[in-house]
């Protein structure tokens, strides 16, 4: 009797941690990758080694939220790369040092930095205004609409970018306040906190409270896990789509500024696919495609994941080449374990 | 007679109940014994036992969550039974997939129809095993077979249409067509007549004599006791995943089976009704939609506490009405007056605004999210209500709210945050009922508001009606059920091919009139 308790209790406890297994993957994932990378090169265990993956996973981070929303709604964004593009030349080219020789506006001003970068947020919000209407009233398939959107985008940021009487050259010689407002930190008693990893913890904060405390984001999940119940219940597609494609395109906006600044100069070609890491880190971070799941903890973990994969591969000297199939199995692996726990059960 | 004597006597081939009834000495064409099957914390299947005969009708039944979809799914290996013996003909046969059990005869008609519907009638009832000739597929004989069996069936449809044209009820024939094709020995069909007009069930029922003529057994699962008792032979309820009672039809009556699958008595199948209809609030005027065909000058008036039914042949265009109203079609013409005042619902959310709720016929594709929380499905409607200070909501409210619903609805679920996919069909439409109730309309519409659901849940459904109406709610309550829109309306609005065939007081009416005026522009 009190074997077969016993018995039952275990069954119980098999299950139950297979089951805590399978909804905690992607942190296993995290944390067994890390642990390779530790026990192959105890070295990387470094503050300055996980500043620089944070750092370099700030804007990433940014954009994945955006992109996250969209695929809450059964959408997806192609164009995001290419908008966080429009953004870098636009914001560099406005906030190139008064003393650098080969300014696209050797006339202009100097403008204080907020200036550009709220430009450019509104100029990518246009932008995605556009593919939300193109979605929402045209009822234009998300992917397909974004295709077409990233290949315009890309040919209006090349017209601007390639110019005389300088052409096709990166923009360069940004403006120091431009380039600390990227590159600099805080420093709370000798250890330095990048202003990127502010900025994307600022965002995380929003968006966590928009997508878990407000009526918007009880909308977005409503569009997303059954377009047709949310119309009866009195929730508008037509607006919600718009705002949360509107609003990812802000973030692609902000994100595309500080890129530039970060890398200090940018080309037509900056942010060229981060749309495919941005949304290759939402699917492994559990937003599921057919809509209506997702979280900011999955999105910003997903992202963590591949800057982990990128920085500590390279740390340990693993094959470039071999990275990208890593990457590849980590994402086909990380969707194939999450879409168990929705299979229906035998 | 004691049920198990009863089966006693089959097994045995002693001729004691009725002669012509049960012809025991023949064996069974398919006799599934002592089936069990645990699912964690449930037993959905105890000890549960169904003898199928040749060329008979074989009625299941028994309350949501008594276990027929189990039986059901265990008999095409599509769940594992933990314990008993399925025999075909006489031959042990376990199944392990749907396609399995096809080839050897058993074959399945859907509630939800799954065919392709891009697809062609003869690609989808030859679908996974054309005929070929050489290396392509032989078109010819695909219809020229297909043409074969809908003689045989009296199906008049052409093989070369596409599914997704054709109404559910051709639908269906199609799925029958297929199962025939099959040359099955056993056909079950899950409520095949939920969503068929009367015509319909009686060609389904001329098919199904056809059926039967050709020493088919059928498996018929309804929850419809009028049409059991009319085309099924032999009756098989369950109850709680118990086998209950195995008798023929023509010893049950509908009071008799409703005894055996609630496990009480049920004298009452409706309410009694205390709602007083008083003075007018909604009045419709010539209602037309925009894209025809659909409704045209529907005219009508809904008084307060008065709960009106909608009634008339699938393809009436009810759903429609109450779509129009709730402002989820567009409309081309016609006036709405809400307390004497006109108002536009151009969308569901002004219709919120003016204390519209519909519960709509789809619980599945337009009612429930899914994948979501109870939580989130019973507040979804009432957003307005929560939105608190920095535009954050009050979850708090939320979570009364949803308790509220839990409680006043007596869903049953073990918390507010499971999934509403984990509940039973009946305790989903509750939920969704309770999700408009939180809204405080003046006009609830439902729309099929009983459809799937068992006998205790459908009762609980009207006695809400009841209780509402009598808060001075106007009801308005779209349903194919003759029973029940005679049972708990106050006034039938009988539609006819997508006009008023009339409106009449329900206590002087009966079927015949009904039937009547839906046919009247036909």
């Amino acid at each position: 009797m009190l074997n077969s308790i016993t018995n039952k209790a275990r069954g119980i406890n098999k299950k139950s941690a297979l089951t805590w297994c399978m909804n905690n993957a992607i942190f296993l994932v995290l944390f067994l990758l890390l642990f390779i990378i530790i026990v192959i090169s105890p070295d990387f265990l470094s503050v300055n080694n996980f500043r620089n993956i944070l750092t370099q996973a700030s804007t990433r981070i940014i954009i994945a939220l955006g992109v996250g929303a969209l695929i809450i709604t059964q959408g997806t964004d192609l164009s995001a790369g290419r908008q966080v593009g429009v953004a870098a030349v636009v914001s560099a080219s406005l906030l190139q040092a008064p003393t650098y020789a080969y300014r696209m506006y050797p006339d202009l001003p100097v403008l204080p930095i907020f200036v550009p970068i709220l430009l450019v947020i509104i100029i990518t919000a246009v932008f995605g205004f556009i593919n939300g209407f193109v979605v929402a009233k045209l009822n234009v398939t998300p992917f397909i609409a974004t295709l077409g959107s990233m290949i315009i985008i890309y040919g209006i940021n090349s017209i601007y970018y390639d110019r005389p009487p300088y052409g096709a050259q990166p923009i360069g010689g940004l403006d120091a306040r431009y380039m600390n407002f990227a590159q600099g930190s805080f420093n709370i008693g000798g250890f330095m906190l990048p202003y990127l990893v502010i900025y994307a913890t600022v965002v995380t904060v929003f968006i966590w409270i928009l997508w878990n405390k407000t009526r918007l984001g009880k909308n977005i999940f409503a569009v997303g896990g059954n377009p047709e119940a949310a119309v009866v219940s009195g929730v508008s597609l037509v607006k919600t789509i718009l705002i949360v494609y509107t609003l990812a395109s802000a973030l692609y906006g902000f994100a595309g500024a500080l890129e530039a600044a970060r890398v200090g100069s940018a080309t037509n070609n900056t942010g060229n696919m981060y749309e495919l890491d941005a949304i290759a880190a939402c699917v492994v971070g559990g937003v599921s495609f057919s809509g209506g799941i997702g979280s900011v903890g999955g999105v910003v973990t997903g992202v963590l994941i591949f800057q982990v994969i990128n920085y500590g591969l390279a740390f340990i000297g693993v094959n470039p080449y071999l990275q990208y199939i890593i990457k590849g199995l980590i994402i086909i692996a990380a969707v194939a374990v999450d879409t168990r726990k929705y299979i229906k059960r035998k | 007679m004691h049920p198990y004597l009863l089966d006693r006597h089959i097994e045995w081939g002693v001729t004691m109940v009725n002669n012509a009834e049960l012809k025991s000495n023949e064996p069974c064409l398919l006799d599934v014994k002592n089936i069990s099957k645990q699912f964690p914390g449930v037993k959905a299947l105890d000890d549960v036992q169904l003898k199928v005969r040749a060329g008979t009708v074989h009625a299941l039944m028994g309350e949501n969550g008594a276990g027929k979809s189990t039986l059901m799914k265990c008999l095409f290996g599509i769940y594992y039974a933990d314990e008993g013996e399925i025999y075909l003909e006489g031959k042990k046969v376990n199944f392990t997939s749907a396609k399995q059990a096809l080839d050897n005869g058993v074959s399945m008609v859907h509630q939800e129809l799954n065919q392709v519907r891009q697809r062609n009638i003869m690609d989808n009832i030859w679908l996974g095993r054309y005929p070929q000739k050489g290396l392509f597929i032989d078109e010819d004989k695909m219809y020229d077979d297909t043409k074969k069996i809908f003689e045989q069936l009296d199906i008049q449809l052409d093989p070369r249409v596409k599914v997704g044209k054709l109404s559910v009820s051709e639908m269906q024939m199609v799925e029958i067509a297929k199962a025939v094709s099959y040359n099955s020995k056993i056909i079950v069909m899950d409520e095949p007549t939920s969503s068929l007009t009367e015509k319909e069930v009686a060609h389904l029922f001329k098919i199904i004599r056809t059926l039967k003529e050709r020493n088919v057994g059928i498996i018929y699962i309804s929850h419809k006791m009028e049409e059991i008792l009319q085309i099924s032979d032999d009756v098989t309820i369950m109850r709680d995943g118990k086998w209950i009672s195995t008798q023929p039809a023509h010893e049950l009556t509908t009071d008799k089976i409703i005894n055996l699958m609630v496990g009480r008595d049920l004298t009452h199948r409706f309410p009694e009704k205390t709602n007083i209809p008083g003075e007018t609030i909604l009045k419709v005027e010539k209602l037309t939609a925009m894209y025809q065909p659909s409704i045209q000058e529907v005219s009508f008036e809904l008084r307060k506490g008065e709960i009106l039914g909608i009634a008339g042949l699938v393809g009436s265009k009810r759903t429609e009405i109450v779509e129009c109203l709730f402002g989820i079609r567009h409309v081309e013409s016609g006036k709405v007056f809400l307390h004497g005042k006109e108002i536009h619902n151009d969308s569901s959310h002004d219709a919120i605004k003016n204390r519209f709720a519909l519960v709509t016929e789809e619980r599945r594709s337009t009612g429930i999210f899914g994948m979501l929380n109870i939580n989130f499905n019973a507040v979804i409607a009432n957003m307005e209500e929560y939105v608190g200070k920095y535009v954050l909501l009050d979850e708090t409210k939320c979570d009364k709210d949803t308790q509220w619903v839990i409680d006043s609805m007596r869903v049953k679920t073990p918390s507010q945050k499971t999934l509403i996919n984990s509940l039973s069909g009946g305790n989903q439409q509750k939920v969704i009922i309770g999700r408009w109730l939180l809204t405080q309309p003046e006009i609830l519409m439902l729309d099929e508001p009983t459809r799937g659901i068992d006998v205790g849940a459908k009762f609980e459904i009207y006695q809400l009606m009841i209780e509402l109406a009598k808060k001075d709610k106007g009801i308005i309550m779209v349903s194919s059920e003759m029973p029940e829109l005679l049972g708990i309306t106050d006034r039938i609005l009988v539609m006819s091919n997508g006009r008023v065939g009339g409106i009449v007081e329900t206590k002087n009416t009966n079927q015949e009139e009904i039937l009547r005026l839906s046919a009247k522009y036909l």
